[in-house]
């Protein structure tokens, strides 16, 4: 029996080896060789590290490619701006929901999960209108596509909350504060908060990653973002926007890989 | 004073206290910026320039060039979300066979979050420098004498796109399939070996039909995930409108015929209508399939 469970485990390692070496391979092939493109010498022949030098020298960006760093900054600030909204509008909101009106709960949840079902260029049809106004009454900034992206977020923003708010007991714990004579904006911010950091802290980077990938809004009204300077690049200088694409995909990774570990440090300490 | 017990009874069991005013700033921003835009989409679908009801934007959604577009979008969504997960779903299972919280089970669910969610632009430029003249798989293909004839097949729909498609749908397909497999347990397989059952009977018989509602809604997930996706094709695809999130785009861009200023309307509204019912059929399917995980 025990020859037959080993055989079965080895079986099953070289099918887990052989799966993962060939999916990955087909993940990997595109980047290598995107990564070996921006390496490339003038007209394709030799190796050299100018593209990334460049990429490097922040100077030399905004003054040979003013639109990547317009681009780059605003989507730094649009991340900022899009973390800071989402933060305000979900956070007091799903926890008063949870303590005083438990029977809206399906109607925040509902909305939250709703851009889920409108793609994100059906949205921009029905926000320009919307956008006529924002930008009579604020203004033209892109900045203000801040609020597209909020809805754009709430689905991921909502379930890493939710999933936070689920792990610790809101109502014990804001009863506890108001009994010893905390006002709501205590209880919010020094017992509510602190407890949700893992999930604040979660939603906010699925919330940076987003919204530094953002394309499709951005293009349509005609504005300046990261991934629109890329392309606007890509159709004169190839290899920068090449590398920027690579640079923004390995962040995120970077980012992503980091939260796994945030995650299960959480649920080990519990 | 008298008036105090109606709107008590019109809020539904609401204490009309203090209590509401704390939700009001999410539903005013979600009315203005998500209830509104969608209303205007549906509404718009039926006005014509000058705000009169009419029925003609809706027919000229039957208008071939709308049609072939519509076509197109469906079959590339839907090869990409059968091969997708399929490809995706055996991934899923041999990364749930390693350790739990072993590095490489992160790290591939990183990758997979990186490649199904922030790629759009990124990923379509990967695939031009790599399949581009000096593009280093153009130069391996022909090295093994596999050189495509003409490097457009990168910017046809049904040739370049389903494979970049199929780029961002194997990791979602991971993330999404990844939580079912794992709900799959050992003993369920001990005990299919202790009643004498063979690896196939504990496939076909156990694991199979356990798996299949998961399955099926992560096949339909995928579905709306290609249907929506606008970025990718987007910078792909630069001549011609091949799919419906192209057509909606150019809508914007060039002029329209007169009195069908709406038209995109009628088309978002379209793609609405789709991801809705698919979206539908999802939640459907994955209420039973929850019954049978997390027990």
């Amino acid at each position: 029996m025990s020859g037959e469970r080993a055989s079965f485990r080895r079986r099953q390692s070289l099918f887990r080896r052989v799966v993962l070496a060939v999916v990955l391979t087909f993940f990997t092939l595109p980047l290598l060789a995107s990564l070996e493109f921006t390496l490339q010498g003038p007209g394709g022949t030799g190796h050299q590290l100018t593209t990334w030098t460049t990429l490097m020298d922040f100077g030399a960006i905004a003054k040979e490619y003013p639109d990547l760093k317009e681009g780059f900054l605003s989507s730094i600030l649009l991340a900022i701006f899009t973390v800071i909204v989402m933060l305000i509008l979900l956070v007091p909101t799903m926890t008063w929901v949870r303590l005083r009106l438990p029977g809206l709960t399906r109607t925040v949840e509902f909305l939250c999960l709703l851009p889920l079902t409108v793609p994100a260029i059906v949205l921009v049809v029905g926000l320009t209108p919307i956008y006529a106004w924002v930008n009579y009454l604020l203004g033209a900034l892109t900045l203000w596509l801040g609020f597209a992206y909020v809805i754009l977020v709430l689905p991921y923003a909502y379930r890493s909350i939710d999933t936070g708010l689920r792990a610790i007991d809101v109502k014990t714990l804001s009863e506890a504060a108001r009994s010893l004579g905390a006002g709501w904006g205590t209880v919010m911010w020094r017992v509510v908060l602190p407890n949700l950091r893992t999930a604040v802290l979660s939603a906010s980077f699925l919330s940076v990653a987003l919204v530094l990938g953002e394309y499709t809004i951005a293009s349509l009204f005609a504005r300046k973002n990261l991934q629109v300077a890329m392309y606007l690049i890509g159709k004169s200088d190839a290899k920068i926007s090449v590398a920027v694409g690579l640079a923004s995909l390995g962040f995120a990774f970077v980012v992503l890989f980091g939260m796994s570990f945030v995650g299960t440090a959480r649920k080990e300490s519990r | 004073m008298s008036t105090h017990p109606t709107p008590r009874r019109a809020l539904g069991g609401f204490r009309p206290s203090g209590a509401l005013a704390g939700v009001i700033p999410f539903f005013a921003y979600t009315t203005v910026f998500l209830l509104i835009p969608t209303v205007v989409v549906v509404v718009g679908a039926f006005l014509d320039g000058a705000g009169r009801p009419t029925t003609a934007n809706v027919a000229g959604l039957f208008e071939p060039a709308f049609t072939k577009a519509l076509w197109q979008s469906i079959v590339l969504s839907a090869v990409t979300a059968v091969a997708g997960a399929a490809i995706g779903a055996v991934l899923a299972y041999a990364v749930s066979t390693g350790r739990p919280d072993g590095i490489l089970k992160r790290f591939v669910t990183s990758l997979c979050g990186v490649l199904a969610q922030f790629g759009g632009v990124a990923l379509a430029f990967a695939f031009m420098a790599s399949f581009g003249g000096t593009g280093l798989l153009t130069v391996w293909l022909g090295t093994i004498g596999m050189a495509p004839s003409s490097p457009i097949w990168l910017y046809e729909w049904n040739k370049g796109l389903m494979l970049v498609y199929l780029y961002f749908q194997i990791p979602l397909m991971l993330i999404v399939f990844l939580p079912a497999v794992e709900g799959l347990r050992p003993q369920w397989r001990e005990a299919t070996a202790t009643l004498g059952g063979t690896t196939w009977t504990y496939w076909s018989r156990v694991a199979a039909p356990i798996l299949f509602p998961s399955f099926v809604g992560a096949t339909l997930l995928l579905f709306t995930n290609a249907f929506s996706a606008y970025a990718t094709a987007a910078a792909l695809v630069s001549q011609a409108s091949p799919l419906v999130p192209l057509q909606i785009a150019s809508t914007f861009s060039s002029e329209v015929l007169l009195g069908r200023e709406n038209i995109g309307k009628a088309m978002a509204l379209a793609m609405v209508v789709i991801v809705a019912i698919v979206m539908a059929i999802y939640a459907w399917i994955d209420k039973r399939a929850s019954r049978w995980m997390q027990r």
